[in-house]
Parts: structure tokens; sequence; C-alpha cells
């Protein structure tokens, strides 16, 4: 798959809202700047949720990508504003 | 350090907030917060500071719960009456959050020990319920280079300011110093509604909150005025004074003092 080198990688399909987003939050958070963030979730909610949360928090999404088991990966790169 | 899967869930909805976060959660847990009076005031900041993760909270309190504090004073309950108000307050604070640590000090705060009382904390809360008190705080605070958070209410009325060094005025840049004794109604007399304590209390907290996260904008060279009966909130720009006793320019105060204290409380707290 990847067009893009991921820095690290957060499954979130174990939990529901809102520790999907915590948990994607506490992951983007330990990356630095510019760097590239593979979030695994649930079809449904956290498709929903969690990009659009991203995106209000500045983060960029690069890509979402079916995973055709009822999951998908999230790929998201970390503003360079920090935060 | 890492977040507990417990953790993240019980701080869910403070990590959520983007001026918040992970970082902001962090410094939550990391701060020292004291908390000067377990009464109306310090109630609300107390628990809601102990709910939101602040890893240690020191509650200064010399008094015992009294039957016509429960009406106002949500920490306590009916079967705390006749135990000491710090205890009552640890126990709740503990009971919502296992996490952190409260220092109880069963003392009233006086000018002999309120230095080492606040050496170590981040930001001080005044939930006192007299003048001698919140000048004693506040010039403590001062010479410490402590931010702290200034309230008062009384019947269906409170104010609210903040105090950071060197950004706006002390709380005795505004007040000078204490009223004469007769000027203000005393407790038995003047009354206050339990909400009012809750309302300031909780703006208490949330100065608090904002110091350590550093989100937003605090209450700084601004007093804030509620009046509950009109449903108006006044903010009332005010300047430091140079020629401030105790921040000013050349301050005759270099060690907290005690006033005579009150006979009876002139703010009801």
């Amino acid at each position: 798959m990847p067009d893009y080198g991921i820095d690290a990688a957060v499954d979130i399909t174990s939990v529901v809202c809102p520790v999907t987003f915590v948990k994607t939050k506490v992951a983007i958070e330990e990356l630095d700047d510019g760097q590239i963030l593979l979030v695994r979730m649930n079809d449904g909610e956290p498709i929903q949720n969690v990009p659009r949360s991203l995106k209000d928090e500045g983060h960029e999404i690069l890509k979402l990508i079916d995973n055709k088991d009822g999951t998908y990966n999230l790929i998201v790169r970390k503003r360079e504003s920090g935060g | 350090m890492a977040f507990s899967d417990e953790q993240l869930e019980r701080y869910s909805r403070n990590i959520i907030l983007k001026e918040i976060g992970v970082k902001g959660q962090k410094r939550l847990m990391d701060a020292k917060v004291l908390i000067i009076g377990a009464g109306g005031l310090g109630a609300p900041a107390a628990l809601y500071l102990a709910a939101a993760g602040v890893g240690t909270i020191g509650v200064a309190d010399a008094d015992a719960v009294d039957l016509s504090n429960l009406q106002r004073q949500i920490i306590h309950a009916t079967p705390d009456v006749g135990r000491p108000k710090v205890q009552s307050a640890r126990e709740k604070m503990e009971a919502i959050n296992p996490e952190i640590t409260v220092k109880a000090c069963h003392e009233f705060v006086n000018a002999g020990n309120i230095m080492a009382l606040i050496e170590g904390y981040d930001f001080i809360i005044d939930g006192t319920d007299n003048f001698p008190a919140k000048f004693l705080i506040n010039d403590a605070c001062v010479i410490a280079r402590k931010p702290f958070s200034h309230a008062g209410i009384i019947r269906f009325q409170g104010q609210l300011m903040t105090y950071v060094p060197g950004e706006g005025p002390c709380y005795r840049c505004v007040f000078v110093s204490p009223p004469p004794p007769d000027a203000v109604p005393t407790c038995s007399q003047a009354g206050v509604i339990g909400a009012m304590a809750g309302v300031i209390g909780s703006l208490q907290a949330m100065e608090a909150v904002k110091f350590i996260t550093h989100a937003g904008k605090l209450l700084t060279g601004e007093l804030l005025t509620y009046d509950a009966l009109s449903m108006e909130f006044r903010r009332i720009k005010l300047p430091s004074r140079r020629d401030c006793a105790v921040c000013g320019a050349e301050p005759s105060i270099a060690a907290p003092f005690d006033y005579a204290a009150p006979v009876c409380e002139g703010i009801i707290i």
C-alpha cells in the first residue's frame, strides 16, 4: 500500500466513542509535527467522527483505505503547528 | 508517562478538548493547587479539580462542619457535621478520584504559617470568608510570586479576580485595606444563596484549570461581578497601582501579617 511512510500506528477497533478519538489523539500527540499516523478503526461511528475530529484539530487526512473486513485504515499527517 | 485505558476513559472529555488534549491533561496531573477554605467556594472548586485529575490538591481549613454549612458547602454531608472540614472534603475528593493526592491541612491560616503552606503549589484558590484572610493570602501570594484566584460572595452577589505576578493588579491594588469591621454585614445578618457559592467557586476552579493548561485568557486585570437577582455579569477593568503597598514599585509590606481577626465573618462562604 504505502504511498506514505507510516511513523506510528494505533488500533482503535476495540474501543468505542469517545475513547476512539482519545486514543487517536494520544497517538498523534506523541508524534513530531508532519509525521504520519495510521489509525485502524471500525466502520460506522468511528469513520463518521474520528476523521472529522482530526480535521477540526488541523491535521491533514491523507487517505482512507477500506480493509474489506469491516475496518478501515486512516492515514493522517500531524499538523505542523504542534498539538 | 503513558495513560492507562482507565485514565483515557476517565479524562476522555478533557482530552478531547482541543485546548486541553494529552498535554493539558498531563499538566493537570502534574499540577499542585492549594485551596484555602473548605467552605462554600472551596467545595465546588475542590470537587471539580479532583474530578479533573489535578494531581495534588491541598485543602486548608481549621473548622469543623456545622449544620448551617450544608446549605451551600456541597462537599460536606449531614453525617459529617462535627467532623473537620478538611477530613470530610478529602474523603469526597478521593471518592471521586482515587488517583489524586489530597493534602489536608487542619490549621487556621495565619501570617506565621502561610508562606510555608503555599510553598510548592502552582496555584492558590482563596475560598476564605473574611477580609483579613483575603489580604493575608494576597500579600503572601504576591511576596511568594504565586498566582491565585480571589473570590467573595454575599447574598445574591459574587465577585472574582485572578492574580498572576506581573500581569495586572493584586487584591490590595483594588481594595487597599480591609473595610472597618462594622461596614459589612456579619454572617448572622447577611445570608447567601448556596448556588452563588457553586457559581463562583466553580469559576475559581475554571481559572485554575485554565492557568494549568494554558487554555484561554485568565481573569487578570479585571474584576468579574455577578448579580444573580438582575442576572448580570460585569467585568470591571482594573489597573495595577504603582503605589500598592505589596506589589507596587516600593512595597512597604515585605512579609505577610495578620489583621485583627473578625468577630464574625464579613463575607459568608
